[in-house]
């Protein structure tokens, strides 16, 4: 089959000695950056780009280093989860409902090693459907015009928007904020200045990393002042790591069963990584018929949720790669770090340049390995790491952006911008508005008003081409379904609190 | 080809949209949050100014000088205590000063020309 001699490609550029580095060092700091709780994924990576670009990375490397800290952190944000109760990432709440109740009773590391397996397991499931449905998508993509591609912008801010958040009312507000900041800067089709204020600065837009790093490291600074580091909850003491073999068999059927779930929640757009484990842990509970211990430190409650988080986290590269469109927070940071390197994702992606996706493809099963070492055996170094208090690591992180940012532009403009997305950011927690849409809305605004003008530039003005063809109708239904449906199904969906990488 | 759409077109489309999410957020607010008192709201503008101080220092005083004061105002502002900040200041300004310089190989000034003369 082509696919696998496409992958023996890929593994022949993963496995140059210094890929393979990349590789392992990249998920050292993701397993750090997911376990250490205030250091999202998304926001971990944005930080890493500035500096991985003044590292003198190609575009193959800074794709390698990057994908090893998205797969690591999604690993790590399960240790802070089950030891300390407080979620290291976003997509590792569900994994503190029975991971935390367990360590209580004593079974940290039991809990730890079937949560690394499940994601190993996840991970791998969801790398494997990246291998066979992305080439495929690439291909569909080939059918994709502007019309299509508006459409299917809207869908991945109706899913974020509907599914990933508990009021679609502000994620919406928020995706406008978004797009409203992404207009900013020279218009692309009469290079004529728009919403600048007259100021010089800002001719060239916003820039996508300053807003991501000061919208989640910088906000979470002032939040961290607020609650004075006091939130965090009484540790859990680890015993000797030991492999709970007859427990990993008893849950491997929950593993797979929220990798699927897991893998559709990821490819769908906007949905993500949060919600993936979110569907596992709920279909997992649902299927069950022990379900009153489901809260209480169930084995399958820890299980499902990682191995879900982590499939939906491979899935999400898919419309990633294919389409350009993000399925996630994380990945829209990915995304920028393509587009920063002048790598267009999207169909053409996979004929230009296929030693790029294959190599990507297979630095992620050996990432996956890596990762599996790490964070079984090893994963007492990483429990170390949470000894880290937050008055050490918030400034560091602080003074970690504000030198990633600097090098990037060398510009005090944008750190001033950063700072003053950091007190948005701060603002919006506070008043329960989610970011995700406002870093989609920037990253994706000027696609999607691209797409709109030449879809009217083909049909000479005509809206009706809009819902042209079939797919395009489809997305459309899929877009409005995705806002519309989950305010019905919120009844029985009812999330323990807010959801989103 | 001339542009049916115009550059004014979609910022307009958002803003429309973005004022009916504004109408019906406030038809149906949800609950109101915990705002900060005012010693934290004062803590968290200590912060700003400090950061934003941070960003002007950087280039005329070098990195350590500025990066030392800025983490320990920030470090201070978690917890209040004086000595941890001291030592989270100086420790991470040198941390990363030695990481940034020698390990990733930036091109970072310690100190800048005018201060040692």
């Amino acid at each position: 089959m082509e696919v696998f001699s496409l992958l023996a490609d890929g593994f022949a550029v993963a496995l140059t000695p210094q890929n393979m580095m990349l590789a392992v060092i990249g998920c050292v700091i993701g397993t750090m950056v997911g376990a250490l709780p205030g250091l999202g994924p998304s926001n971990g990576v944005a930080i890493l780009i500035p500096i991985s670009f003044s590292f003198g990375l190609d575009a193959t490397q800074s794709l390698v280093l990057m994908t090893s800290v998205y797969y690591g952190a999604m690993y790590g944000g399960r240790i802070s989860s089950i030891l300390l109760n407080i979620p290291g990432d976003e997509p590792a709440l569900m994994t503190t409902l029975d991971g935390y109740p367990m360590a209580k009773q004593g079974r940290a590391a039991e809990a730890l090693v079937l949560s690394g397996v499940a994601s190993f397991v996840g991970a791998t499931f969801a790398t494997i459907g990246l291998m066979f449905l992305a080439p495929w998508l690439a291909q569909v993509a080939f059918l994709f015009g502007p019309a299509e591609y508006f459409a299917l912008f809207l869908l991945a801010f109706c899913t974020l928007g509907g599914m990933a958040s508990n009021n679609q009312r502000k994620a919406a507000i928020a995706a406008c904020i978004g797009l409203g900041i992404s207009m900013i800067g020279l218009d692309n089709s009469s290079g004529m200045p728009r919403l600048t204020g007259g100021s010089l600065h800002l001719m060239d837009g916003v820039d996508f990393l300053v807003a991501i790093v000061g919208l989640f490291a910088v906000a979470e600074v002032f939040i961290f002042i607020e609650s004075h580091g006091k939130e965090s909850a009484i540790g859990v003491k680890l015993g000797k790591v030991t492999i709970p073999f007859m427990m990993i068999v008893k849950s491997f059927g929950a593993m797979v069963r929220a990798s699927v779930v897991g893998f559709i929640a990821g490819v769908l757009p906007g949905a993500g990584a949060s919600l993936g484990s979110f569907l596992a842990y709920m279909t997992e509970k649902a299927i069950s018929k022990d379900k009153d211990t489901f809260g209480t430190g169930n084995p399958r409650g820890v299980a499902a949720p990682e191995a879900g988080n982590n499939a939906a986290a491979g899935g999400a590269l898919v419309p990633m790669l294919t389409l350009g469109v993000p399925g996630s927070g994380t990945t829209a940071v990915l995304l920028a770090l393509l587009m920063t390197l002048n790598i267009t994702p999207g169909p053409m992606l996979f004929k230009e340049r296929p030693d790029l996706v294959w190599g990507l493809i297979a630095t992620l099963f050996i990432a996956n390995f890596v990762l599996l070492i790490l964070n079984v055996p090893l994963v007492k170094i990483f429990v170390k790491l949470l000894s880290v208090p937050p008055w050490v690591l918030l400034p560091g992180v602080t003074m970690v952006s504000f030198v990633g940012i600097y090098s990037l532009s060398g510009s005090y403009f944008d750190l001033l911008l950063m700072i003053g997305f950091g007190v948005l950011g701060y603002f919006l927690r506070k008043i329960d508005v989610p970011t995700v849409p406002i870093i989609l809305g920037i990253l994706l605004g000027n696609h999607m008003e691209d797409k709109l003008r030449q879809a009217m530039v083909i049909s000479g003005g005509d809206w009706t081409y809009l819902f042209s063809s079939p797919i395009a109708i489809g997305l459309w239904i899929a877009a409005i379904v995705g806002f519309v449906a989950p305010m019905f199904l919120s009844k029985f969906l009812k999330k323990p609190s807010a959801v989103s990488d | 080809m001339p542009d049916p759409v115009g550059s004014k077109l979609f910022p307009i489309m958002i803003g429309v949209v973005g004022f009916i999410c504004a109408v019906a957020i406030f038809l149906k607010p949800d609950e109101a949050p915990n705002w900060p008192k005012l010693g934290i709201v004062f803590s968290i503008l200590c912060a700003v100014v400090t950061l934003v101080g941070y960003a002007y220092a950087l280039k005329p005083l070098g990195f350590i000088i500025p990066t030392a004061v800025a983490s320990g105002v920030v470090s201070y502002l978690i917890r209040r205590n004086l000595l941890t900040a001291l030592l989270t200041g100086v420790g991470l300004s040198v941390g990363l000063f030695a990481l940034f310089k020698y390990a990733l190989g930036l091109g970072l000034v310690a100190f800048s020309k005018n201060l040692i003369g």
